[in-house]
């Protein structure tokens, strides 16, 4: 059985799509057939925000008052199918504004002088309004949860980091922040969340794969993972769909068409991680943002730079299995996972293999995926007490980049020598890979001086990197050498301050703007 | 109109306290935080609207053999093509000197020049035909580089030179002597807003054109001649920009021409949207420079002779690199008196897109090399790199004459940089810092105080001017049309504030309308910082002339004396009479008095003789400075601006929200000029950095933690502008200058203060990546002998 539409609040409204060219993006849905011109277009890439919009789902409540709540993800529409919509409200721009009381979000932007040009404006309010229902939200879950604005600014600057602004110097921007996110109102969209989810559970109730077939495409969005297993195999040219983050660019930057697609976005299984005593286990359809929390608690250092992973919109869509997936050499994942020994679960059909992220990659954009299989699920075993994870993530800008290379280190000690290490890259070769005369270098030495220069010489046998937009060969080889040298006195010095990102800044002198 | 609008009802109750140096909000703030403002590519569609896009060369220099277009021809939803051969008019749209042909048939000179473009049924499929093109070129050898071209002599205009006194004796006598370089990297102006054109065929076979430009009535001149027509056939209508920055200056017009000409060929709306990566590869940038400077100097770093070369890459054709690269000229000396001083400029001409306007206008990479001096000269010297520039500062009563012989008048540079080492408590940071780097191993900081000192007029003498347009209408509300563009400067806001002003009445009554070619003719380019300065005074001019005649009205109507007369809070007191503006209004338009004025202005005392490279350019100084406050790691090159103290003097505030945001934005803009943004082309000459994917502009993160940012109080500008106000849009961009400046002290620091070798100076190129910086640490370890590696 199949259905053939797309089902979707647009706010309050629901809206069907049943025939429409799955290539199409949501940015350009909501300018080009609906004429909402409030989002804007500012790269179609994923890169500036111009385009964001907010997309809010059921999920169930940590809190025991609520069952149920509606969790508000910001995303670009610019790289987002349409097929993303199904099942979900559609929040835009337009309709944050009551008669004509603005949404205190948008006050604070306009009170705090935060529009020059206003191109970027409509983005930063969605992002804005996303953050404030986030914080909001975890504030309710969490009643003990009494976090100085420290964490306010650190939230401000995760939350609208995707967002660019060429006009204002975002100082005025974080200051409607800060202003908008201490406002305690309650919006419409509180008020009407019971009638909302009621809604969307009505959409939900549907179980049928959706398909969509126009002008020669087909999109296929199954609910069940035996169904999409079966599709795959069926279709096994078809281009598999998790959050779009990487796909959809082929679309909007490289001027392809994907004929056939199959979205995993309604795939309730996917969308879940399972632990066991030793591992965690991520379904392909989770989010960043849905998986973060728990690797920041086994590995803090992951966590940190999952941070540094594209923006909030994009890791409200972008999963580990597409980081995975489009075998990347740059992929800021893989690293981590191979050091790890992460393993993946692949499927085919009826069957299912396990095979290490390590093994998984071959060569440049080569993997060991067979036609018709897919990745189910990543499992990362959890933490050792006695092994230090140490990730850097180098980029030209701290916000948003594409890595030039990312380190990973996984290392225990005993008795003060090396007794176990894994050493991975990315940015240095065809594919995420590791460091073995590095590794082999410091295997059970102790990590003095002398050992360590050793082991940074010992790199240029591991990679001969490539030039291009984003570094120099040679820059790349000696930042990995100098990585070495720095994850050793980290794990040595462990108070000093080392890393410019976490800098904490003495505060004190903040006296903000001033005038006559 | 029989009956006029209730008095009572309307527009009292308001209250206005004098509009101007009100932190009043942007005019259109509330519409671009609900998305009700309207953009170019928002615009609504007309019946059978058609979308443009061109196709453009794939090498960067040499000649096209063979075009075939007829896959694009025959593609789907493709309704027209045009080529060279389908313009009747004009070819060139070289904005001051020829060189810019609207098509091209033959000669390539940049990867990316537009060879044809196509009107289709909807945006993607106009793009998806451009690709069917297929062309065959015979390629040559491009020139790439500054250095290429010097060699080749290969120039977009001759070089000029500017001079005083006899700097090369004064050299060789002065008791020390340096000499260095610095290659400064070029800027996309990424405004968030791409080129767009949007363009209806009128009934009498001209056009109306929504175009997202600063120069409205250059984009009707041109539109005119390319299609044959008289200008004022051809309306151009420019509400808003998202964002200009100098990139919509002249290179604005080149899509308006195209879309116009497939207009007028499809008698349909055309609308002409480039898409980011066509944006990037095909609009010209902020020049590239390579400069070079000899210098000599006393034991207190005084400087006694220099002659500097500024060399910018102007890309393939003239557009307004001349007044670019003189303007590089006239920043050279920034805020710093050079004695014997001779100043070279070059125009190179290489096979890129052609480099444009860009905030500054040349200035900060004119300023970028006596910055540069100023710290190779302390570092040589082992001095306080602040000390250094303290003792070159223009004086007040002598070492007070330009390169270009202008005496630099009302100079508060010294008292300013005095008031900001105070409130930044600059001293006390240098020790913290200190103490900070002898504890830190391998991050390290640097701080650095910088000066600018900018010219506020345009070169170009008759840019100088400016018109407006006032109604008033019978309710007393009132329209201004003015010869800016706003471009999210807040240009708008400040002239309805200056015009509710003179009326006396709250700046809500005051609208300021698009701008538009048939409203006030003839206006200049929305440039130069100038857009307040020189259409606030046409629009205060239009409501004087307004404002008298109403009293002239009052004095008959009234029998008072005009001095009785008085216009504030909405109201008019004339003498025992008291009544509000809008009845004023509407007794003056019973008696048949003229409610609508046009308005005019310009620049008085400016004049320059370019031959000998002497006279006044400009109207006066705007000064402000900056400390930056740096943290590098000296393993990976990456780095942290951690603190921002500036102090900008902008006369007398029209609005000091929209100025400080004018500073903020300025100032990061020039942040990631010079840190982060970084272009990339391959060695066929093709730009490789097409999208913020690779080229990284600043985003949020970038802002210091600490950004304090203050106007110079109680300082009128002295020369008679708009309620003495300054000039606001470029200056504050090169108070980034001090952050390049703070990269190269913590650089210096890099080095253990008992392994310093006196005199090694550490060198930076512009944009000072993590690459960069890494790279200049390796350096200057390796020049003190000491190993970083292995
Ligand atoms: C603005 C921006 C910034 C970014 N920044 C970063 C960054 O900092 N670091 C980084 O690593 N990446 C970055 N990316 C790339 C991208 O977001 C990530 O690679 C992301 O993890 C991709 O996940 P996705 O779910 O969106 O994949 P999709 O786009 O849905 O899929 C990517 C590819 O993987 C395949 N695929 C997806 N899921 C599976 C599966 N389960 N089994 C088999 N194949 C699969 C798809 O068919 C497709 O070919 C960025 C992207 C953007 C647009
Ligand atoms: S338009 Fe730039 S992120 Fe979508
Ligand atoms: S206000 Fe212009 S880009 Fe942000």
């Amino acid at each position: 059985m199949s259905e053939n539409k797309i089902q979707f609040l647009l706010n309050n409204e629901r809206k069907v799509i049943e025939n429409c060219d799955p290539n199409m993006t949501v940015l350009n849905y909501l300018r080009e057939e609906l004429s909402r011109k409030g989002t804007k277009e500012g790269c179609a890439s994923g890169d500036c925000g111009a385009c964001t919009a907010v997309l809010a789902e059921v999920v169930q409540s940590a809190n025991s008052q609520t069952t149920e709540h509606l969790s508000y993800q910001s995303i670009n529409t610019c790289i987002t199918f349409l097929s993303a919509l199904h099942g979900k409200q559609l929040v835009t721009v337009e309709d944050l504004q009551q008669g004509n009381k603005l949404h205190s979000v948008q006050q604070a932007m306009v009170d705090c002088h935060g529009s020059q040009c206003g191109f970027c404006t409509p983005g930063f309010v969605m992002s804005l309004f996303s953050l404030k229902k986030n914080l909001a939200q975890a504030k309710f879950s969490d009643a003990t949860d009494n976090s100085p604005d420290v964490d306010l600014d650190k939230d401000i600057e995760h939350g609208l980091a995707g967002n660019l602004c060429r006009c204002t110097g975002y100082r005025s921007i974080t200051e409607a922040a800060k202003q908008a996110c201490n406002n305690d109102d309650v919006d419409q969209f509180e008020h009407e969340q019971a009638a909302t989810i009621a809604q969307l559970k009505l959409i939900a109730q549907q179980q049928d794969t959706v398909e969509l077939h126009n002008n020669g495409k087909s999109l296929y969005l199954p609910y069940t993972l035996d169904k999409l297993a079966q599709l795959v195999e069926q279709y096994p040219k078809a281009k598999l769909l998790a959050g779009g983050t990487d796909l959809a660019l082929s679309v909007t930057q490289g001027m392809a068409q994907i004929q056939t697609m199959i979205s995993m976005s309604n795939v309730r299984e996917l969308a879940q991680i399972n632990q066991t005593a030793k591992t965690l286990s991520i379904g392909a359809m989770v989010s960043y943002q849905q998986s973060h929390q728990l690797l920041s608690q086994y590995y803090p250092e992951f966590g940190q730079m999952l941070y540094r992973l594209g923006s909030t919109q994009v890791r409200n869509s972008g999963t580990l299995g597409g980081n995975v997936g489009n075998a990347s050499p740059i992929g800021d994942t893989p690293p981590v996972l191979i050091a790890l020994g992460a393993r993946l679960v692949l499927r085919k059909g009826e069957r299912t293999r396990e095979i290490s992220v390590e093994d998984y990659f071959v060569d440049y954009k080569v993997t060991q995926l067979e036609s018709g299989e897919f990745i189910e699920r990543i499992e990362i075993p959890k933490a050792n007490s006695n092994k230090h994870l140490k990730v850097f993530k180098i980029s030209k800008r701290l916000d948003d980049d594409i890595s030039t290379v990312l380190a990973c280190f996984y290392i225990k000690f005993t008795n003060k020598k090396v007794a176990e290490i894994t050493i991975a890259f990315g940015g240095m070769a065809g594919i995420p890979k590791r460091a073995f005369a590095c590794e082999q270098a410091l295997m059970g030495r102790e990590p003095s001086e002398q050992n360590i220069a050793v082991a940074m010489t010992a790199l240029a046998k591991d990679f001969s990197p490539m030039s291009d937009v984003r570094a120099s060969s040679e820059y790349r080889l000696q930042v990995a050498k100098n990585l070495v040298r720095k994850c050793f006195y980290e794990l040595e010095q462990t108070h000093a301050a080392t890393r410019i990102e976490t800098f904490e800044v003495d505060t004190l002198d903040v006296r903000g703007v001033t005038h006559a | 109109m029989r009956k006029l609008s209730d008095v009572d009802k309307g527009l009292k109750g308001k209250k206005s306290s004098g509009a101007v140096g009100q932190s009043i909000k942007h005019e259109s703030a509330e519409m671009h935080v609900t998305g009700k403002a309207v953009y170019t590519d928002d615009k609504l569609e007309s019946l059978g609207q058609l979308h443009a896009a061109v196709g453009m060369a794939t090498i960067a220099s040499g000649h096209i053999t063979a075009i075939d277009l007829s896959a694009v021809r025959a593609a789907q939803g493709v309704v027209a093509v045009i080529t060279l051969d389908d313009i009747v008019g004009h070819t060139d749209i070289g904005p001051v000197f020829p060189g810019d042909p609207i098509l091209t048939k033959d000669v390539v000179e940049f990867y990316g020049q537009a060879i044809f473009a196509v009107a289709a049924t909807s945006h993607e499929l106009a793009k998806q035909a451009v690709a069917l093109a297929k062309i065959d070129y015979q390629e040559t050898t491009p020139v790439l580089t500054i250095e290429q071209a010097l060699k080749a002599k290969s120039f977009v205009r001759p070089p000029h030179s500017m001079k005083r006194g006899d700097s090369a004796s004064a050299i060789e006598q002065a008791k020390h002597q340096l000499s260095g370089q610095i290659a400064i990297g070029g800027q996309e102006h990424f405004y968030l807003e791409g080129q767009i054109a949007s363009v209806i065929p009128t009934e009498d076979g001209g056009m109306t054109v929504y175009s997202s430009s600063q120069h409205p009535a250059e984009v009707q001149k041109l539109v005119a001649e390319v299609l044959g027509i008289p200008f004022n056939r051809v309306v151009v209508d420019m509400k808003r920009m998202g964002g200009g920055f100098g990139g919509k200056e002249t290179q604005a017009a080149g899509w308006s021409c195209l879309a116009a000409v497939l207009a007028n060929k499809t008698q349909k709306a055309v609308k002409l949207r480039l898409n980011r990566s066509d944006d990037m590869m095909m609009t010209g940038k902020r020049h590239p420079f390579e400069n070079h400077y000899q210098v000599g100097f006393n034991g207190q770093g005084v400087i006694e002779g220099i002659d500097l070369t500024v060399n910018g890459n102007c890309g393939y054709s003239p557009d307004l690199s001349d007044a670019i690269v003189d303007r590089a000229m006239f920043h050279a000396d920034n805020g710093y008196y050079l004695d014997h001083v001779s100043i070279t400029g070059n125009r190179c001409k290489t096979n890129t897109a052609s480099n444009t306007a860009f905030r500054g206008f040349g200035g900060p990479q004119g300023m970028m090399i006596i910055e540069c001096v100023m710290d190779d000269i302390a570092y040589s010297l082992g001095l306080d790199p602040l000390a250094v520039r303290k003792a070159n500062l223009y004086g007040t009563d002598t070492r007070n004459i330009t390169p270009y012989h202008q005496q630099v008048e009302h100079n508060n540079l010294a008292e300013m940089i005095t008031k900001l080492e105070l409130s930044s408590r600059y001293a006390e940071r240098c020790q913290e810092i200190d103490d900070f780097n002898a504890s830190s191993k391998f991050l390290k900081k640097g701080i650095s105080l910088t000066p600018v000192k900018f010219g506020i007029s345009f070169t170009a003498q008759h840019l100088n001017q400016a018109g407006a347009l006032i109604n008033i209408y019978t309710d007393g509300s009132v329209d201004v049309t003015h010869g800016g563009t706003e471009m999210g400067q807040g240009l708008h806001t400040k002239i309805a504030q200056i015009v509710a002003q003179v009326f006396g009445i709250a700046v809500d009554n005051v609208k300021v309308s698009a701008t538009r070619t048939d409203k006030v003719p003839n206006a200049s380019p929305t440039a130069a910082s100038s857009g307040t300065d020189l259409n606030g005074k046409a629009a205060q001019n239009a409501a004087q002339t307004i404002k008298q005649r109403l009293i002239d009205f009052a004095v008959e109507h009234f029998a008072v004396d005009s001095d009785d007369i008085s216009f504030s809070d909405d109201a008019i007191d004339a003498g025992q009479h008291k009544l509000s503006f809008v009845e004023l209004v509407q007794k003056a338009y019973f008696a048949r008095v003229s409610l609508s004025s046009t308005g005019f202005y310009r620049t008085p005392k400016i004049y320059y003789d370019r031959e000998n490279a002497q006279g006044r350019p400009f109207f006066y100084f705007a000064m402000g400075a900056s400390v930056s406050e740096v943290l590098i790691d000296t393993l990976t090159g990456e780095y942290k601006l951690l603190q921002t103290d500036i102090l900008h003097d902008v006369g007398d505030s029209l609005n000091p929200a929209i100025d400080i945001g004018q500073i903020e934005g300025g100032y990061i803009q020039g942040v990631g000029w010079l840190t982060t943004e970084e272009l990339h082309w391959n060695d066929k000459g093709r730009l490789l950095t097409t999208g913020p994917a690779t080229y990284k502009i600043p985003a949020i993160s970038d802002a210091p933690k600490v950004f304090n940012v203050e106007l110079l109080k109680d300082s009128p500008n002295r020369e008679a502008t708009i309620y003495h106000s300054k000039a606001v849009g470029e200056p504050p961009f090169m108070l980034a200058i001090s952050v390049w400046s703070a990269l190269r002290a913590a650089i210096a620091n890099a080095v253990p203060v008992q392994d310093r070798v006196k005199g090694v100076i550490p060198s930076l190129d512009t944009p000072a990546t993590p690459e960069r910086v890494l790279k200049a640490v390796q350096l200057i370890n390796a020049q003190q002998g000491i190993a970083t590696d292995e």
